[in-house]
């Protein structure tokens, strides 16, 4: 009985998307995109959850004038003599379902264009801090942090202090990537050649998920790493020892690090790749790098057996807070 | 290259395919043998000028690419459903995500409503055929060849792998050596050939070849929609045809216009590839938009709501297309005034969606419905693709979608839009139109099973993708950590992709069912139709009308109708013999040489490319000096087959 499937249709229709936006609004920590912490992800936040409440809106309103539409008109036995009249249009109606949506697009678009501009700059919250500049480079699949005034630099995880805007400098060795960390905001390509700026910035301690987000083959589903945010004085601690103990970064280790392949390790050095090469500037890229091989066939069950194997340079292990 | 590279070996899904191909291919060439058929697939199909045996063509092919482009989401959706799988390995999940992508928007969604416009637009004018048959048959061959050119790819050289959108430097020759790119490059831009003509023909068709008395203003919305449509595909596809190009000398001939080295500039690409594709978008909706018109203003009763307004809506969403496709890479910093721009720019096209929305809405309103399977899936679109449509403009709000962008709450969007618009429509227009292809009409219980388990399956399957995104899984991984917390809604998802193949099983029955015991359509007009194309008899005779009709207002069937209800005097037809163009092979075999030019090229075998090209070229000259000018039906013939009906 079509009718009667109609009917179950529209209450699934309605069920489904609000039982969805229940589970969102529950904030539960799963929900990285609704789980801030820090000033910038809390402002795209802020912008999602307003929108949310529009789109909302617009679905009720179209699935009630819908199923009320269908459940009355629908052909019966008793109407099939019925002609439907002859309508054109209605310009007064017409008027108001262009004006609707017209104005909900002024208040969509108000705080898009504001959060736009205002994400460009570090956080409001943090204006005096000066930032602390990380380049992150990204090569095919692994991730490579450089402080340049601190002098370190870090494979696979980064150290960042608690409410200090991290200024990073994102870049690429090859393919074009993007660097993501959900919990403290929103994402930005790094590409070889240039370089771009990501404000981003931690207001609560403890380590985040971040990934490259933008598909660049084979491994690109393991290129992960960990940001431990700290206070103050854990990071500069962090910061002395490192300077101190960590092996020097060689050449020749940094080239069999950017090499094509999967890299799980998390390694620290002493001195940054930025003394001899920055993948930022023209011209500089992988193509330019002594290859090993650059293909091989990942198979996962190798990617997480593989991570103490081979990888002979004395590194110096850190796993986070 | 080695022979043992030349064959994709070493899996045994592709060894399965491999037999599989040539099992079908000895099928096919014994039962076109057995039956003595070579000589009519030859003279009926391969060489016909006619736009509805073409159409037909179009959307067996579509419908091929649908099975192929499906088998490719049900082995993703398998290798998903739970952590850490190893049913896929990554090249291989990579290889399917690019052709699961390539194939369902350029060579299932496109030549799907190829075929629909070329069955249902010369019909709804009143015409005898598109303005260009033969041109329109070179459309087709190309689009099919290019097709076949990139299916071939998994089990000869390997397919792509650097995704639908092929970005470099990903898809340059450093990180994807090897044919697989090639396969894309060449595939693609054959079969643009095919989608560009078929976009001149219909302009020109539509503006030239109205039935007398049909007024741009009384054009049936189906009309409209493949009109505006044509535009931007003359306006989008030279781009896609120039950025393929390039990337194409960069791969065979050492360029260096998107490449890292030697200058090149990689954001080149991802421009130029979005300058096309946000436009391709919406060259894949309007005629959806166009088909759920025709149905719902048919299975409601009622003229079009507000169709006026339903004409400048589609004119305002196809220029502001044209201003939008930066929306696809805010992330990669283009500073932001531009991001801005382009967001509200974006939202924008929200507005006359709106409006249509609700037209149909109030089309609906004080009708008498009918829920046909036709009308199953037009009433589904409007809230499943209103949901598509509000995460689209979630999307646009740039801030908020350097959060979005590339996970699975931007899969979820757009395959909300691209199926619950063009497939959905697809499906719609196949049952409205079916009686007229083939003059039966297919089984309306299957075709609500169909439905049903399309429609729920759907929603199972991408609504938990939308959550997936807000629980921060990037789209392309092929596969993720057991602690992520996704496990549960991929189990799901995979549920509803099962659901939404169990559909499509049924639609094939239904397919074979009515071609055995389907019901006959005798009066030509089995749904109390509006537009021209229910005024002549079912299926539609070669020639289309045997008199051209007059057309004096919108809805022209209709309005005849109801003049032959008062009891209007109706003239006896005149038959004059009709001048039909005759059918050729050349376009067929000038897509052959096409193929063989583009497969030379995918393994960079010069010669073999040269010597396609050459073919082409030889093609054409000879079309130049042609001679034909077609052939007449005699009125014997026209009066015999009008007579048939009723
Ligand atoms: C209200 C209308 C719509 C709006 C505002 C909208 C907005 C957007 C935005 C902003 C994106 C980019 C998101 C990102 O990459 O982060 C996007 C992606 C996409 N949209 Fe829409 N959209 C709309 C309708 C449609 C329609 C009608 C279709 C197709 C029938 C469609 C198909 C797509 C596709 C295929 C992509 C992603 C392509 C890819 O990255 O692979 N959208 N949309
Ligand atoms: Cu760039
Ligand atoms: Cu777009």
């Amino acid at each position: 009985m079509p009718a009667q499937q109609q009917k179950w249709l529209n209450l699934f229709m309605k069920v489904l998307p609000l039982s969805l936006l229940f589970l969102l609004t529950g904030c539960s920590e799963r929900f990285v995109l609704l789980n801030p912490k820090g000033p910038v992800a809390e402002v795209q936040k802020d912008l999602i959850l307003w929108s949310i409440w529009f789109m909302l809106f617009i679905i009720v309103v179209i699935f009630v004038l819908f199923a009320v539409i269908l459940w009355k008109y629908r052909e019966r036995p008793e109407n099939l003599d019925y002609e439907p009249p002859d309508q054109h249009g209605n310009t007064l109606l017409e008027i108001i379902w262009t004006a609707i949506p017209v104005l909900i697009v002024i208040a969509l678009a108000i705080p898009t264009v504001k959060a736009t501009f205002e994400l460009e700059k570090p956080p409001k919250e943090s204006r005096g801090v000066e930032p602390i500049v990380i380049h992150a480079t990204a090569a095919d699949w692994k991730w490579i942090f450089s402080y340049p005034e601190e002098n370190i630099e870090t494979v696979n995880y980064v150290n960042i202090p608690k409410d200090v805007p991290v200024e990073f400098k994102l870049t690429a060795v090859g393919g074009m990537s993007a660097l993501w960390i959900p919990e403290l905001g929103g994402q930005k390509y790094n590409m070889a050649g240039m370089g771009m700026t990501l404000y981003l910035q931690a207001d609560h301690v403890g380590t985040f998920k971040g990934r490259n987000s933008n598909f660049t083959g084979e491994g690109f589903a393991h290129q992960t790493f960990d940001v431990n945010a700290m206070e103050k004085e854990d990071f500069y601690k962090w910061v002395k020892e490192t300077q101190a103990s960590a092996p020097l970064l060689t050449k020749k280790q940094f080239n069999e690090i950017i090499q094509v392949g999967v890299l799980k390790d998390k390694l620290t050095f002493s001195g940054t790749h930025l003394a001899w090469v920055d993948f930022a500037k023209p011209g500089e890229h992988l193509d330019n790098i002594p290859a090993k091989e650059k293909h091989g066939t990942i198979k996962l069950e190798e990617v997480e057996s593989d991570h103490h194997d081979n990888r002979e340079h004395e590194s110096h292990q850190h796993e986070g807070h | 290259m080695k022979w043992d590279e030349f064959f994709v070996t070493g899996e045994p899904l592709i060894y399965m395919a491999d037999a599989a191909i040539v099992l079908t291919i000895i099928g096919i060439v014994f039962v076109l043998t057995y039956f003595k058929k070579w000589k009519w697939l030859w003279k009926e199909w391969l060489t016909t000028v006619d736009h509805k045996k073409i159409g037909i063509m179009y959307i067996i092919s579509a419908v091929l690419m649908l099975f192929r482009g499906g088998v490719d989401a049900l082995l993703m959706r398998a290798q998903l459903t739970v952590p850490n799988n190893t049913f896929l390995d990554s090249q291989h999940y990579n290889e399917i995500f690019t052709t699961h992508g390539t194939i369902m928007i350029l060579f299932m969604a496109m030549p799907f409503i190829f075929g629909i416009m070329n069955i249902a637009v010369p019909l709804q004018i009143g015409a005898r055929d598109v303005a260009f048959p033969y041109l329109n048959a070179l459309s087709f061959w190309t689009f099919f060849f290019g097709a076949l050119l990139f299916n071939i790819s998994f089990v000869i050289g390997g397919s792509p792998d650097a995704g639908w959108t092929a970005y470099m430097p990903l898809a340059g020759n450093e990180l994807s050596p090897g044919p697989g790119q090639n396969y894309y490059l060449l595939g693609l831009q054959i079969s643009g050939i095919g989608s560009l003509i078929s976009g001149i023909n219909f302009i020109v068709t539509i503006l030239k070849m109205r039935a007398p008395g049909m007024t741009l203003m009384r054009m049936p919305m189906f009309t409209w929609a493949t009109l505006i449509t044509s535009i931007l595909v003359v306006f989008a596809f030279p781009v896609l045809t120039v950025a393929l190009a390039l990337m194409t000398l960069d791969r065979i001939f050492g360029t260096h216009f998107f490449t890292l080295s030697g200058d090149g500039v990689p954001m080149h690409w991802a421009n130029l590839f979005w300058i096309w594709g946000h436009p391709e978008v919406y060259i894949a909706i309007l005629p959806a938009f166009g088909v759920f018109s025709e149905v719902v203003s048919t299975f409601a009763r009622k003229r079009l709501f507000g169709y006026t307004a339903m004409v400048w809506s589609m004119v305002a969403i196809s220029v502001l297309s044209m201003l939008v496709w930066v929306h696809h890479f805010f992330t990669m910093g283009s500073g932001a005034p531009v991001n801005a721009f382009f967001s509200v720019s974006t939202m924008a096209i929200a507005i006359p969606t709106g409006v249509k929305i609700f037209n149909w809405l109030f089309t609906l309103y004080k009708g008498r419905i009918k829920f046909t399977s036709a009308m199953l899936w037009s009433l589904a679109f409007i809230p499943t693709f209103v949901i598509g449509g509000v995460t689209g403009v979630m999307l646009s709000m740039a801030a908020a979608d350097y959060q979005y962008h590339n996970t699975y709450f931007l899969v979820a969007h757009f395959h909300n839009t691209l199926i619950c618009g063009t497939v959905f429509a697809v499906f719609a227009a196949l049952h409205y139109w079916y009686p007229k292809m083939f003059g039966v009409i297919l089984n309306e219980k299957l075709g609500k099973i169909t439905f049903w388990f399309f429609v729920l399956g759907f929603n199972v399957c991408f609504l938990p993708q939308y959550v997936l995104g807000f629980m921060g899984m990037p789209r392309r991984i092929y596969t993720y950590p057991a602690d992520a917390g996704w496990t549960e809604l991929n189990v799901i998802s995979t549920i509803g992709a099962v659901m939404m193949g169990i559909g499509f099983i049924f639609l094939c029955i239904n397919v074979v069912y009515t071609y055995f015991k389907g019901e006959r359509d005798l009066t030509g007009d089995p749904w109390d139709g509006r537009t021209l194309e229910w005024s002549i008899p079912s299926p539609a005779p070669h020639y289309n009308f045997a008199v051209t009709p007059q057309v004096k207002g919108l809805d022209a069937w209709w309005m005849m109708k109801k003049e032959r209800k008062e009891g209007k005097e109706e003239e006896k037809p005149e038959y004059k013999p009709i001048h039909m163009p005759s059918n050729s092979g050349r376009p067929f075999i000038m897509s052959i040489f096409f193929f063989i030019a583009g497969f030379g090229l995918v393994f960079e075998w010069m010669p073999v490319a040269i010597i396609g090209l050459i073919g082409v070229i030889i093609c054409m000259i000879l079309r130049s000096f042609e001679y034909d000018d077609g052939y007449y039906v005699p009125v014997e013939e026209i009066k015999q087959t009008e007579a048939g009906r009723e």
